[in-house]
């Protein structure tokens, strides 16, 4: 066995225990965390697959940026288990045949059959030079630049979409908006006046004997 | 060097037991060396903080209180580790590895010399990138494992923080590549060659204080330390961590912090390149100087302005924060990309040719 195969076998083992796990376990934060934990198996395969940049990416994109806000809201969410659980035994039945027949139809797609290496024929061996972002963006930004321009005016809409959903302008007054602007220009002599006047000055309190005087 | 050692061990073991060994070894090379360092950073911040302070700063465990760090090192290391009440325990002892481990494996493709380097990978970049993008679990997982308020408010927090600063980050670091052409941290560094005026920082001015601003926000420290906030939430996401747990959280932040200075050093400031390459007589003057010294020297003064801002600045406001991240540094980066985009068409300066 050599090295490489080791790694490979080790990550492709993490990444189909840590897929069960994510499934089968109950509290959510955890099969979140099982799931970022397959992510990052799962880029360990392909950067051993010499596509680093797509390993990479898939790490910075899903496990640094998406995943973090997936477990931000499951995290905050209070779920309460055993009322989801409630129909489980319901629709067990409908669930297996759905389950069956989506594991029937994975397996004609995916079953050895359509894989192997008499299929696909042997991977190519790149040099050590060879630099999987230049060929993913050349491909990208000259044969399929039209369909990548389309890709990310569909994302820019998603954005756009998203914000003009959660934005929330109330009329002021009824809560107050920060200017940050005028904030950041504020002058100490907005905030503080000096004002000239006569020192204070306390009558010493007179001595009782005094007073009795 | 480690190729020759691999060749040796692989004459009388396995292939792979050689790998494997070859592997380890680079590793305690580089992070050892690193460790010492974030030890003995952690006596320069007290003592330069103390300084500008007018106070003596450690001065009590051996000559200069140099020794500072080993007792601390020492106090943390047998101090209990207390497990909240009703903490998830795997998560819990989890978190403080999840924080350290990416802050120690992005120095893998860090380049301390010319081919002085673990992995010369193309991809150098975008590497130290998502690896970097990983340390948020760190605080999002011991923050929700604590079972504490205040260490949740501090995980929440930090990890919006985090994740709207590693645009701008990213931004940053893609001007980068667009002016050098490569991802590789080696090919950046050269492509900066003969002298300081073609170090990318003239070029990429603007780029080079959002991503030291945006290495401020990544790393917790003032003025974007709300995550540990303490006089609202006493000490953020590890409230609850005790003993050597702590002590992991903080060898990470400062492994991140030089880190941080490493990465500015190589993409701004030339590298390992000495300064006065071309000026005829300080080239000679300074010749003898190893390139790991002026290096070490960049990133020591970018360390020092880490503990400057420190020692100067008050915390963010929360919504101040958010905003200087999302409606000042992202839209400069961005402007900044077509800015490079224009310089390259226009073959401009000594660095696009």
């Amino acid at each position: 066995m050599t090295f490489e195969l080791f790694i490979f076998y080790f990550l492709a083992g993490v990444a189909c225990i840590s897929g069960v796990m994510m499934i089968t376990i109950k509290d959510p934060v955890k099969a979140a965390l099982w799931l970022v934990l397959a992510f990052i198996a799962t880029a360990g395969v392909w950067i051993t697959a010499q596509a680093e940049f797509l390993g990479l990416v898939l790490i910075l994109v899903y496990v640094g940026a998406v995943m973090v806000l997936f477990l931000f809201v499951v995290m905050m969410l209070d779920i309460n288990l055993s009322i989801i659980k409630e129909g489980f035994t319901q629709y067990l039945p409908i669930g297996t045949m759905v389950v069956l027949s989506i594991a029937a139809m994975m397996y004609m797609v995916l079953g050895p059959e359509n894989f192997g290496l008499e299929v696909t024929g042997a991977p190519v061996m790149h040099p050590a030079d060879y630099s999987n972002t230049k060929a993913i963006g050349l491909q990208l930004y000259t044969v399929h630049a039209y369909a990548f321009i389309l890709a990310a005016v569909l994302l820019l809409l998603g954005i756009v979409a998203a914000i003009a959903l959660s934005l929330r302008r109330r009329p002021t007054g009824e809560v107050l908006y920060q200017d940050i602007d005028k904030q950041v220009k504020t002058q100490a002599s907005d905030r503080f006046k000096m004002v000239k006047m006569k020192s204070e000055f306390e009558e010493p309190i007179k001595p009782k004997e005094e007073e009795d005087k | 060097m480690f190729d020759a050692l691999q060749a040796f061990l692989s004459t009388f073991l396995f292939e792979w037991l050689a790998i494997l060994i070859t592997l380890v070894i680079q590793t305690v090379v580089v992070v050892l060396p690193i460790m010492l360092v974030v030890a003995w950073l952690t006596y320069a911040e007290r003592k330069v903080i103390g300084f500008m302070q007018v106070r003596m700063g450690p001065n009590r465990v051996g000559p200069l209180g140099l020794l500072q760090p080993i007792a601390d090192a020492l106090k943390l290391m047998t101090k209990e580790v207390i497990f909240p009440d009703q903490a998830n325990k795997y998560l819990f002892i989890i978190a403080p590895i999840l924080a350290l481990a990416p802050a120690v494996a992005a120095w893998a493709v860090i380049p301390f010399a010319d081919g002085m380097v673990v992995a010369d990978v193309n991809a150098g970049l975008l590497y130290i990138l998502a690896v970097t993008s990983i340390i948020v679990y760190g605080t999002i997982v011991a923050g929700w494992a604590s079972n504490s308020k205040y260490a949740f408010l501090g995980a929440l927090r930090g990890s919006a923080q985090k994740i709207s600063y590693e645009i701008a980050m990213g931004f940053a670091l893609v001007t980068v590549l667009m002016i050098a052409g490569s991802m590789n941290l080696t090919d950046i560094v050269n492509g900066q060659q003969g002298g300081m005026l073609n170090w990318y920082l003239l070029p990429l001015l603007p780029m080079f204080f959002v991503y030291f601003i945006s290495g401020l926000a990544e790393t917790n420290r003032t003025p974007f330390d709300v995550i540990e906030g303490e006089a609202e939430i006493v000490a953020g996401f590890h409230v609850d961590y005790s003993g050597m747990t702590f002590g992991v959280f903080m060898l990470a932040e400062y492994a991140m912090m030089i880190l941080i200075s490493f990465m500015t050093a190589i993409m701004f400031l030339g590298g390992w390149l000495s300064p006065f390459e071309g000026i005829p007589f300080l080239e000679t003057m300074f010749s003898w100087v190893p390139q790991l010294g002026w290096l070490a020297f960049k990133v020591s003064l970018l360390l020092f302005i880490f503990l400057w801002l420190r020692a100067t600045f008050p915390r963010y406001r929360y919504d101040q924060l958010m905003r200087l991240g999302w409606k000042v540094l992202i839209p400069l980066t961005i402007l900044w990309v077509f800015v490079v985009g224009a310089m390259k068409y226009f073959s401009f300066g000594p660095w696009f040719n």
